[in-house]
């Protein structure tokens, strides 16, 4: 009697494998800090539901997710606070600006509000709108997931090419030379040093 | 509302001319110079009955028309007897601005006097714990002066950067 092969498996690549959980099984962390959160919790909720394309486990602790959500105005004092818990989050792991706030200060010109958190962390898709409606959270996760299909790989390789910051040019550029002063920066207390003269 | 008490009050501690009384539709305001202040309040809140510190502020004039003086700094009071409040200013200089604190006779005053300290620079002396409230302590500038720059010098753009490769 010849030995038939079992009819359940399949071949397939492991990066294909490592993209396809990945994808549909994002965890978010939302780093809701303004009006955008509440957008980001109706996305999570019934109406909405982000649960259909696999990204409903909302952790609020980082070392559970995979996938950062920055909702919201983030102000100088937080950005130590977001930078910290971008690290904290497990390897592989993505990140969404959202709304206009977090992609790029929005109204909020101010000597209190960072003018975009691409300045200091990496990310990956921007959300406009203020707040954006949940049907456009739901396509930037949508495109996250497009992304982890196209160019993901099953250790990350794809992450270890981008070593130079991915920021726009650095506003000092923009301001007028009064305003300017030239110190070194002290990640501490997240202020930097000069003469008040 | 009816000041006569309160004035009367102010009358017999301070003298008549140490202080300066205005009224604007119903705001009671009584104008002190910064030496003197600490006795007027002591005198409010004792005799006058002005046992809650509703608010304690500062406003910077420079650039304003007319003024003599940088800061001025507005202590609101409150009755709660009575329902009497009065406004009590007061006017301080570069290039050390400072107040004594009255922290002793209101406990209230403890983190108003640290918001002003926080955003204008005014010292107040004898308070147990004036440090910044609201900004990272390093900050070295005081926001709400009308000299600084609405975008700051640039501290909000003092961070390390993350690139993807080392997160």
């Amino acid at each position: 009697m010849a030995v038939r092969p079992n009819e359940n498996f399949l071949i397939t690549q492991l990066d294909w494998l490592a993209n396809f959980v990945r994808a549909n099984s994002l965890w978010p962390m939302p780093f809701a800090t303004a009006c955008c959160g509440i957008e980001l919790m109706a996305t999570a909720s019934s109406r909405y539901d982000l649960a259909r394309f696999g990204s409903e486990a909302i952790r609020f602790s980082p070392r559970q997710c995979d996938l950062m959500i920055v909702a919201g105005r983030v102000v100088m004092k937080m950005v130590p606070v977001m930078q910290r818990i971008w690290l904290q989050m497990p390897e592989p792991k993505w990140c969404i600006s959202m709304g206009a706030c977090a992609s790029s200060g929005g109204v909020f010109d101010t000597y209190a509000v960072v003018q975009g958190i691409d300045r200091f962390i990496p990310v990956d898709v921007y959300v406009p709108g203020c707040p954006p409606r949940p049907e456009q959270l739901i396509r930037a996760v949508l495109d996250i997931q497009e992304k982890v299909k196209r160019q993901g790989t099953l250790l990350g390789r794809e992450f270890e090419e981008r070593k130079a910051p991915e920021r726009p040019r650095p506003l000092a550029l923009e301001l007028a030379p009064s305003e300017k002063i030239v110190a070194p920066g002290s990640v501490r207390t997240a202020t930097q040093e000069w003469d008040v003269n | 509302m009816d000041h006569r008490s309160t004035l009367s009050v102010l009358r017999s501690q301070l003298g008549e001319q140490a202080f300066v009384t205005s009224e604007f539709r119903d705001n009671f305001r009584i104008e002190v110079p910064a030496e003197r202040v600490l006795d007027a309040l002591l005198a409010l809140k004792d005799q006058a009955g002005f046992d809650m510190l509703a608010e304690l502020t500062a406003v910077d004039y420079l650039h304003y028309p007319n003024a003599r003086d940088r800061y001025g700094v507005v202590y609101c009071l409150l009755n709660t007897t009575t329902g009497e409040r009065v406004f009590v200013k007061t006017f301080v200089n570069d290039p050390d601005p400072c107040l004594p604190s009255v922290f002793p006779l209101w406990k209230g005053a403890d983190w108003l006097e640290r918001e002003v300290y926080d955003m204008f620079g005014i010292v107040f002396e004898g308070h147990p714990d004036l440090r910044r409230i609201l900004l990272p302590e390093g900050f070295r500038s005081y926001p709400l002066r009308k000299d600084y720059p609405l975008r700051g010098r640039l501290e909000r753009h003092n961070f390390p950067v993350i690139p993807r490769a080392e997160s």
